[in-house]
């Protein structure tokens, strides 16, 4: 058992004039299993995986490890871990790898300088990297052979759930796909929970077990992997979908030719401090009041998401409008 | 760190002062015991002498050689400074440090009380205390270090602060190591080294500041002296004799001086970065001519249409001076780029794709070193054109688009303004002219509210409206070729979807030429209708863009399209590898420099750099062994292909 | 953020209510920090202050009548209100050793320090600014490093004589060998020239290589990479897109370097025999007349909290975004 769950867990920054970066979300990552969270920049994911670290306190809702809040004392195992995005930030740069490593090991487990040193070993072998390296300082390694490092130390408190946060996009292209493969294999091999940050669909798709998809703070829509990608209720996922690339189709979505659907595509983001009534989306919302007449639910009713596995948090949930007003006339 | 003192003590400015430092401290202690007797002895006879063979720079109203006097005084007024820089530096780590450990808010008060006690100056601060602690020399050493805490103090919560935000330290929380343990193991080592050099320069300021209190009277009281008594006594007697006067001041300067260049040279060579050290598998450095080789290879076919070719660009190098050698992050670029044609730049970082774009922007700036066999734009030779021409051509048919459209907005002016200038410089309209030609641009890329828009400023804009308005700049004129450097990498993937679709309707309604250049393949196939792959600063691959599933022929291009995954890749087997890192612009190996990360690499690879040769109509590629795909099935197309490469190669 | 900023900007209230708001009530505080350490400064004093200024030898009596005089023998929290009620009323105190209140002592002293200070900082500006921006632009991109070694090791080097050094120096040459100007005082302006550019002197050094430095950096921003790229001629892209950007970063450092400067007409003023308020409190200090020391320093503050204010003035003004910077 290792279930890391999210209960309505909130984080605002700043006072008076600040901003609800995470707003009463719910998730659960289920033992074993990857949870993909995908959003654009701002939408409060990265705030998610730091709360879930404790490195941002919460300002309302709880998480719990196998139901109990996580408060590790000191010397004791630590059953949640992360890896952050940059690499070269992640490392202390005046501590040698293995110092690194062996900094996350549990004092109860270390038995002695030697053991430790056996274990940043075997740690280093796991990440598929030189033993040899544990007296290399991050200065002299690649980016990529870094996020293995970041892995490694990760690793080192023997934890059930890691927090990846966009570990791959501070990478080459050529060299992403090594560091995916590797936290797949130990995924499966650990049987580790995780919790899958990045802004990549196509990423998260190749990883994830299950998919939530956040925006503006809130998860508008949650479930299975293939459920999501292959029948995405609300129409931000169903956005998200078609701006994603694909080398076999490689064509834009063209100009709509509706004007209203047009200029909403082309609607600048919604500022996180200073939210829109009713639904968060309904100023960007292909299927809104901006472009259907007679959606003023949009702008007054705020669409909270009803918990169930596959929810999406749309009043309109289900129904086929992506391509206009055709379909409701 | 030792190492990096020592590197700052090699360069001449460093040990020049080392120099001058280690005399004045040598001084300091020597002085005093050799020189004691002849600096306090009173002699009746030479009261208020010049100089003189006897006594150097004279004597003082009792009679004491000055010249001893000033070299004795070295030791208190040294002593003094070290003791005054002491505490400043201790009382200040402390107040620097607390904020971190304390509680928020018994953090919050020190550093309000820190930014206050700052902005006062430190002599100001100094005579406070100085009144408080009593004129003398012990009040005056507790005055100047506590005057100097305070911006010591800011500087270590600075520091501490930066550290902090830094994820290894989240990653240490994590953990488990408590907040001491993070303060002394993780962050004191990492801030360290500006503290050393910033209490160098501080013991320079304390020294001074010291002799001004003593100047006025306020510091060491008579009979003890330091170099301002000195001086304070001599300049009574500045007009019999003016050495005696003159004598201390320039010591004291001389000793400032040398506190203070220490820390310079020294935070000088903090500032640039450590040479990585060459332990490890760093691989061999190649000869710069062997790389450097003139591009001779058959010339592309689209030669024969350049009337109608925007861009013609041949053997296109770029290099720049580096520690060990120039470094060369181009080397032999040539294509060309037809009118409303759209092409994509293609490579990981260091291939060498950005400095194309500015090298062909003429935007490569010294030291840079760029040369080409053959640069056209629109038919002007961009190599021998008189540059007043060229600047009129270019800034009204070449935009460039760059990645970071914060950055790349002036943030103290308004975008109308930005925008207006070009018309304004390059097409002759007046101020309100090109204003209403700015905001009709503003327009063409969908900007909503032009005219209220023109006069905000550029932080007043989201990412994707600033790329926009980036855009908008570029049609101010009417270009024929718009060349984005990674225009959509900033951006959210919905916000990227509108850039492309905008760039990409501007060339179809202005039949503009587009070179857009991203790591990014399918992006590029979204909007290119030719794609031009980049490794290690050459072309490996040029290709129709509809050909880049399945039909790349240069195993780079294969590997990278398997190794990103999209909405396609097969969950259930692992991602495609490419061994190894990109290669380094500053280390590129003879022969092809792909060839340390090719499944299909043989001896020739490893010795001869192949050429680009076009296989293909419209089909460039630089390989020894090309093939579709990478089963056995195509080893014959391999060699018929091969044979080919070594027909071209010898004609 | 940007977006963030964006909206604070369109939002109902002008962001310059909140930044000068803000602003004020960090002027505030820091009057209040200022005149409370004034006050305790007399009281930090180890042993009696009036017993140390009238010396050892003066009766009992007198020192107490002038403990009473002075307000000493009542309750701390009673002073303290006396001393700011005494502000508010311009009363500063009596100076012990002449018996002048004060604020008239520092009434006097006041316009010769003013003008020096004021006189320095222009010149050192006038200098500072292109001198540094020429040398920017002559060595931007690292071109003719021996123009920028002359340069950075001048400036080091005069940078790091003090004022009151440079003082003695000038008045020896100036005054002493070639009697150009007056040794000391002031009377016509000829008498201003000594002072004046010595206190000037090491501060244009000081800033030109901040300008420079500021300079140098802004022309290797991406902006300034987009000006070029709208082949902009050279003097539009230093003087349009370049200068207001390094000075702005400069304003910053020049304004606390504006409030030393303040402070370094103390040791100037005594050189040259300045009747300005450094000499004064100099003087009393000395004389252990805290009064007026409290006073002058009193007088000092403010004017460097003043200057401080007007550089973030300044600065909002300049540069667009930092209003929104600080919330």
């Amino acid at each position: 058992m290792s279930e890391l769950r999210f209960e309505q867990v909130s984080v605002r920054f700043g006072g008076r004039h600040g901003m609800t970066a995470v707003d009463g979300v719910d998730l659960t990552v289920p033992t074993g299993q990857v949870v993909g969270l995908v959003g654009e920049s701002g939408s409060g994911k990265s705030t998610l995986a730091r709360a879930a670290a404790g490195l941002t306190p919460l300002t309302g809702g709880q998480i719990l490890f196998n139901g109990q809040p996580l408060r590790p004392k000191r010397g004791e195992r630590r059953p949640l871990q992360m890896v952050f995005q940059d690499p070269h930030s992640s490392l202390n740069p005046r501590m040698s790898i293995g110092e690194s490593i062996a900094e996350g090991i549990p004092r109860a487990g270390r038995g002695g300088a030697a053991g430790r040193r056996s274990e940043v070993q075997r740690l280093l072998g796991l990440v598929g990297l030189d033993p040899q390296r544990a007296f290399s300082y991050p200065g002299q390694m690649s980016g990529g052979q870094l996020q293995r490092v970041a892995l490694a130390r990760a690793l080192a408190g023997q934890p059930e759930v890691i927090i990846a946060d966009e570990i791959t996009s501070a990478l080459d292209v050529s060299v992403q796909g090594t560091v995916l493969n590797l936290v797949r294999d130990l995924q499966r091999e650990l049987n580790l929970s995780m919790l899958f940050i990045s802004h990549n669909l196509a990423v998260v798709r190749y990883v994830a077990d299950a998919i939530a998809v956040m925006y503006l703070g809130r998860i508008v829509e949650q479930g299975p992997a293939e459920q999501i990608l292959s029948d995405p209720q609300h129409p931000y996922t169903k956005d998200l979908l078609a701006a994603v690339p694909s080398h076999r189709s490689p064509s834009l979505t063209p100009v709509n030719a509706d004007p209203a659907v047009q200029a909403v595509n082309d609607a600048e983001p919604t500022d996180p401090h200073h939210l829109p009534s009713g639904c968060r989306y309904h100023l960007r919302c292909p299927i809104g009041p901006l472009v259907l007449p007679g959606r003023d639910i949009c702008r007054e009713v705020d669409p909270a998401s009803d918990g169930n596995r596959q929810a999406a948090a749309c009043h309109f949930v289900g129904e086929l409008l992506t391509s206009g007003k055709a379909g409701i006339l | 760190m030792a190492a990096r003192w020592l590197a700052a003590l090699k360069t001449p400015a460093g040990a020049v002062s080392a120099a001058m430092l280690f005399l004045v401290l040598a001084m300091a202690v020597i002085a005093p015991i050799l020189w004691t007797g002849q600096a306090e002895e009173i002699n009746t006879r030479a009261i208020l002498q010049g100089p003189s063979p006897e006594h150097l720079i004279g004597t003082d109203s009792l009679g004491r050689d000055l010249f001893f006097r000033l070299l004795v005084a070295t030791g208190l007024s040294v002593k003094l400074a070290l003791a005054a820089t002491g505490i400043g530096v201790t009382a200040g780590l402390v107040l620097g440090v607390v904020p971190s450990l304390l509680s928020r808010r018994i953090g919050r008060l020190v550093t309000a009380f820190v930014n206050i006690a700052v902005a006062f100056p430190g002599l100001l601060l100094a005579m406070f205390f100085a009144v408080i602690f009593g004129v003398g020399q012990t009040g005056a050493v507790l005055a100047i270090g506590l005057a100097t805490a305070p911006s010591f103090a800011r500087l270590t919560q600075n520091l501490v602060a930066t550290q902090s935000e830094r994820d290894y330290i989240a990653a240490a929380k994590l953990a488990g190591v408590g907040k001491v343990q993070r303060l002394l193991r993780h962050i004191l080592p990492n801030i360290a080294e500006p503290l050393v050099v910033t209490a160098t320069i501080g013991a320079g300021g304390s020294l001074l500041a010291f002799a001004g209190l003593s100047f006025l009277g306020l510091g060491v009281q008579p009979p003890a002296y330091d170099w301002g008594r000195l001086l304070n006594e001599g300049l009574n007697d500045i007009y019999v004799n003016p050495l005696a006067a003159l004598a201390p001041g320039l010591a004291v300067v001389i000793a400032g001086l040398a506190f203070n260049l220490v820390g310079e040279a020294v935070a000088e060579t903090l500032g640039t970065p450590m040479p990585v050290s060459g332990r490890g598998a760093a691989p061999q450095r190649v000869p710069q001519a062997s790389t450097a080789k003139p591009y001779t290879a058959a010339e592309p076919s689209t030669d024969g249409a350049d009337s109608k070719a925007v861009l013609t660009v041949r053997d296109l190098f770029v290099s720049f001076p580096g520690p060990a050698g120039p470094i060369t992050p181009v080397r032999g670029v040539s294509f060309s780029l037809a009118r409303g044609e759209a092409v994509g730049v293609v490579g990981e970082s260091g291939s060498g794709k950005t400095q194309t774009a500015l090298a062909l922007a003429q935007l490569v700036e010294h030291p840079g070193n760029v040369s080409a066999s053959r640069l056209e734009f629109l038919g002007q030779d961009q190599l021998s054109s008189p540059s007043r021409a060229r600047r009129q051509l270019l800034g009204t048919s070449f935009a460039m688009v760059f990645q970071d459209p914060m950055k790349s907005f002036n943030p103290t002016m308004r975008i109308g303004v930005q925008l207006a200038e070009v018309a304004q410089r390059h097409l002759g309209m007046n101020r309100r002219q090109a204003l209403a030609r700015a905001a009709d641009r503003l327009r063409a890329v969908r900007i909503p509210a032009a005219e209220r828009r023109l006069r905000q400023y550029p932080h007043e804009f989201s990412g994707g409206m600033r790329q926009r308005a980036m855009i908008g700049m570029g049609i101010m004129g009417n270009p024929d070729l718009i060349v984005a450097d990674e225009p959509t990498t900033a951006l959210d993937v919905t916000v990227q979807q509108q850039v492309l679709r905008l760039l990409s309707s501007i060339k179809e309604e202005n039949h503009v030429a587009i070179l857009l250049i991203s790591h990014d393949l399918t992006l590029v196939a979204q909007v290119c209708e030719r794609v031009l792959v980049m490794y290690a600063g050459r072309i490996v691959e040029d290709l129709p863009a509809s050909d880049l599933a399945g039909r790349g022929m240069h195993p780079y291009t294969q590997a990278l399209l398997a190794a990103v995954p999209d909405m396609e890749t097969d969950r259930d087997r692992p991602l495609a590898v490419v061994p190894g890192r990109p290669a380094d612009p500053s280390q590129v190996p003879v022969g092809c420099a792909f060839a340390s990360r090719c499944p299909k690499a043989d001896d020739q690879c490893t010795r001869e750099d192949p050429q680009l040769v076009e296989r293909e109509d419209g089909h460039r590629v630089a390989c020894w062994h090309p093939s579709r795909g990478t089963g056995r099935e195509r080893v014959s197309v391999e060699l018929k292909l091969h044979a080919v490469a070594l027909q071209g190669e010898a004609s | 953020m940007s977006i963030a900023t964006r909206f604070v900007a369109d939002a109902t209230v002008s962001p310059w209510t909140g930044f000068v708001a803000r602003r004020i009530g960090r002027l505030v505080v820091s009057l209040w920090v200022l005149v409370t350490a004034s006050f305790l400064m007399i009281h930090l004093i180890p042993g009696d202050p009036v017993r140390a200024a009238l010396g050892s030898s003066a009766p009992g009596a007198l020192v107490e009548a002038r403990r009473d005089a002075l307000g000493l023998n009542d309750p701390l929290w009673l002073q303290y209100a006396h001393y700011l009620q005494g502000l508010f009323s311009g009363n500063l105190g009596t100076s012990m050793t002449s018996d002048l209140p004060v604020a008239q002592v520092i009434g006097d002293r006041f316009p010769a320090t003013f003008e020096m200070a004021g006189l320095a900082f222009l010149l050192a500006v006038l200098i500072a600014v292109p001198v540094g921006a020429l040398m920017g632009v002559l060595t931007r991109g690292g071109r003719r490093r021996p123009t920028e070694l002359a340069f950075t090791s001048t400036s080091i080097v005069v940078a790091a004589i003090p004022e009151f050094l440079l003082a003695v120096g000038l008045v020896y040459l100036f005054a002493i060998q070639l009697g150009w100007f007056p040794v000391a005082g002031r009377s016509d302006a000829n008498s201003y020239v000594l002072p004046v550019v010595s206190m000037a002197l090491g501060s244009a050094a000081m800033l030109s290589r901040i300008v420079r430095v500021e300079m140098l950096s802004v022309l290797g921003t991406d902006y300034i990479r987009t000006a070029r790229a709208k082949r902009l001629p050279n003097w539009m892209i230093y003087f349009r897109h370049a200068l207001p950007n390094a000075l702005t970063a400069t304003l910053t450092i020049g304004g606390l370097m504006l409030s030393a400067m303040v402070a370094g007409t103390v040791l100037v003023e005594n050189v040259f025999a300045w009747p300005g308020l450094g000499s004064t409190i100099v003087a009393s200090i000395l004389a252990k007349d805290y009064p007026v020391v409290q006073g002058v320093v009193l007088v000092y503050g403010i004017g460097v909290l003043l200057v401080n204010l007007l550089v973030d003035i300044a600065l909002g003004m300049l540069d667009p975004r930092s209003t929104i910077k600080e919330s």
